[in-house]
């Protein structure tokens, strides 16, 4: 059954996160973990610099030698004779850019500010952070210690940052993860938040669905986009990570889907009990949901099937185990295991089963995917609200983020969770999988 | 009357090179400097001025330009603190003899380069200052905390014109003469935005250093070789008075880089 959809490319508010210039989403962004850090450094301007024309002049300085800056604060004097005063972080493509940039900021009256240390403190038990603590962003974060800034890895928001002083190194850490004595950042001195850097290339498909004219555009166009950046992040051995909902069973999308993983362009499978439960039931009845998916029609006591389906995996051991003795023959899961790309299934309270996979413990989910999710550069969201803003809330904000659901609310709860980078698409996800299945085959 | 301070040439000469202007290969004539210097001084004096001298140094060649040596408002002087070490030993002598006169000596901090009148001229209650070649921008700042009043400060980007002075110069009226390729795009901007009926120098006559003027009431000093300046100057109702110069151009300097202001205004406020 194909349902005609109703296309429609959600528009996304341009959210700020934080001071500064607000961040575009850029589809050609940095890698997230292999991104070398834009240095920086933060640098005072006094006196008559309004009169003078100084503060322009130094900001157009910056940009004409690739630099970026962030006016951290600024004051005007109000009376003639009154001084004005500008403090602004200066980031330039290298560290010889930023300091030759620097040199030419000094002439003009700047002033560089000395980088002040991160402040920490102990835990005071396992499991919690102490007063104070830093909660961090999806963002790429730096943090001063003493002399040297180092990287807090991985950009995973809502979370505190533990330094070890010894190694040198900086982690965001969950509740879960911290132990009593481990030094945590706390207050804001010493803490860099690199903000998504501003595209300055032809605006492409996330930068137009941005835009308040996005809904003028053409749906094909937006997809045979997606197509081209899904093929160049294969390519360029980028990885790919889907998370995705029942629906896709639902709806008559798996073949599609599985068209996707078999030619390579998905490399993990986040869903939850019911994508798998479903998609096995599919597999080994005909039917999702009761209903057989080649015709639309109900089948006799189907509602049935997927547990008899979740009783047959559990009884095989889990999915792969099914997959080696060959009870389970087609479906996603069934692909996902012979073309070797990697799953995190997590439960739910409303599970069936759940099928011996599932990961029941929450923790122990985000567990795992978060141990999965190093490289990710492209995450595509299907029909389901509840893993997307899960999933959402373990990127970094430099992951390209992609939601489609026929729900607009979807794209709008993941963005206003954090995971302000996503871009949404309104559609039934039959129709959309079906054109980008198309396209990819196309060119592939 | 017009209080001024000049030093006599005794020990004047090329010595040192820290200018496009200055060759040791091309020396001053001695006499014709004392004659190009005795012309200056005859001439403010006939135009009523009350001319202080600082007695000469041997070994300090360039002292004969006093505007660099500070900056006089009221009865407050802020020294120079000169960039090139040839100068340096400069700043103390005319410190003692502007305290003994009655100034209260107000130094900068010593890393902050600042060469005086040079690179500080008011329009004004709004004081203008150069910046790049000579002063620290930092310095301006100073000068702008220790004086209370509004500096505008402006990027100088010809080698030839390294103080404000050698290219600008303010007005009886409120205008100002200037070479306006010696700023950069901002000072240009900056300066026609706060000073109204500029009236800008052909660069063969700005080479003459022609903005290097002294500038009393309606009369104006200034070096010859400036025939449309002084046109256009005598359309506005001053009258002009050029003098030879041609020895202390060896040394890139002129009539104003000769003359210091004591003071150069008497308040640094507009009341």
């Amino acid at each position: 059954m194909r349902t005609s959809g109703n296309w429609a490319v959600e528009i996304l508010p341009d959210k700020r996160v934080g001071a500064g210039p607000a961040p575009r989403f850029n589809w050609r962004g940095s890698v997230p973990w292999l991104g070398s850090p834009m240095p920086s450094e933060t640098i005072e301007l006094r006196g008559h610099i309004i009169d003078s024309l100084i503060l322009p002049k130094v900001l157009d300085q910056i940009i004409a030698r690739g630099g970026t800056f962030k006016i951290g604060e600024i004051k005007i004097g109000e009376n003639r004779t009154d001084q004005s005063f500008a403090r602004i972080e200066v980031t330039a493509p290298s560290a010889d850019a930023l300091d030759e940039l620097i040199l030419r900021l000094r002439q003009h009256g700047a002033e560089v500010m000395e980088k002040r240390s991160i402040q920490l403190a102990a835990s005071p038990a396992d499991g919690v952070y102490p007063q104070g603590f830093y909660v961090t962003t999806n963002q790429q974060t730096f943090v001063q210690l003493e002399d040297r800034e180092i990287e807090v890895e991985p950009a995973l928001m809502d979370s505190a940052i533990v330094v070890d002083r010894a190694a040198k190194k900086a982690t965001a850490t969950k509740f879960y993860s911290v132990k009593k004595g481990m030094e945590v950042v706390v207050g804001h001195h010493g803490i860099r938040v690199v903000p998504l850097q501003r595209s300055t290339a032809r605006a492409d498909v996330f930068e137009f669905m941005a835009s308040n004219v996005s809904i003028e555009k053409p749906k094909t166009a937006v997809i045979r986009e997606m197509a081209r950046e899904f093929k160049r992040a294969r390519d360029e051995k980028g990885k790919i990570l889907v998370v995705a909902g029942p629906a896709i069973v639902h709806t008559g999308a798996a073949e599609h889907f599985e068209k996707l993983i078999k030619w390579g362009f998905v490399n993990l499978l986040f869903a939850g009990n019911a994508l798998a439960a479903h998609d096995i039931e599919n597999a080994l009845f005909g039917t999702s949901l009761g209903v057989y998916l080649e015709e639309g029609s109900l089948a006799d006591e189907g509602t049935q099937n997927h547990m008899r389906a979740i009783n047959a995996v559990r009884g095989a051991g889990g999915i792969r185990q099914a997959v080696a003795s060959g009870l389970l023959k087609s479906g996603i899961m069934y692909t996902c295991v012979q073309n070797g790309v990697d799953f995190v299934l997590a439960g739910s309270i409303r599970d069936d089963g759940p099928l011996p996979d599932v990961i029941t413990d929450a923790v122990e989910a985000q567990k795992a995917m978060r141990a999965k999710i190093g490289g990710v550069t492209i995450a595509m969201m299907m029909g389901t609200m509840l893993h997307s803003i899960a999933v959402g809330n373990l990127l970094p904000a430099t992951v390209k983020t992609l939601c489609v659901d026929i729900n607009p609310g979807v794209v709008t709860k993941l963005t206003d969770r954090g995971s302000f980078q996503a871009v949404g698409l309104v559609t039934d996800i039959e129709p959309f999988l079906r054109e980008l299945t198309d396209c990819m085959e196309a060119n592939r | 009357m017009r209080k001024l301070l000049l030093c006599p040439p005794d020990y004047y000469g090329i010595e040192y090179e820290i200018n496009p202007w200055m060759s040791r290969a091309r020396g001053a004539d001695t006499p014709l400097v004392q004659a190009q210097w005795r012309g200056l001084h005859e001439k403010l004096l006939s135009l009523g001025c009350d001319v202080h001298l600082v007695p000469p140094k041997p070994k300090l060649p360039d002292m004969v330009f006093t505007a660099n040596a500070g900056l006089t408002v009221g009865k407050k002087f802020i020294p120079s603190n000169f960039r090139h070490k040839e100068r340096a030993a400069e700043a103390p002598l005319f410190a003692d003899w502007m305290e003994k006169d009655g100034y209260e000596i107000v130094w900068l901090p010593e890393d902050q380069f600042f060469e005086g009148e040079g690179d500080a001229l008011f329009v004004g209650d709004t004081l203008f200052c150069g910046y790049k070649f000579r002063t620290d921008v930092s310095a301006h700042r100073a000068v702008a905390d220790i004086l209370q009043c509004l500096v505008i400060s402006v990027e100088l980007v010809d080698p030839r014109f390294y103080h404000i002075d050698t290219c600008f110069c303010p007005l009886t009226d409120g205008g100002a003469v200037w070479f306006p390729a010696a700023f950069d795009e901002y000072g240009q901007r900056t300066i026609r935005d706060h000073v109204p009926n500029l009236i800008d120098v052909v660069e063969e006559e700005a080479a003459h250093f022609s903005c290097n003027a002294v500038v009393l009431d309606q009369e104006i000093v200034l070096p010859e070789g400036a025939p449309i300046l002084m046109k256009s100057l005598g359309e506005r109702g001053y009258r002009c008075h050029p003098l030879p110069m041609s020895e202390f151009l060896k040394a890139g300097g002129a009539c104003k880089c000769l003359t210091m202001f004591l003071p150069q205004r008497e308040s640094a406020s507009s009341f």
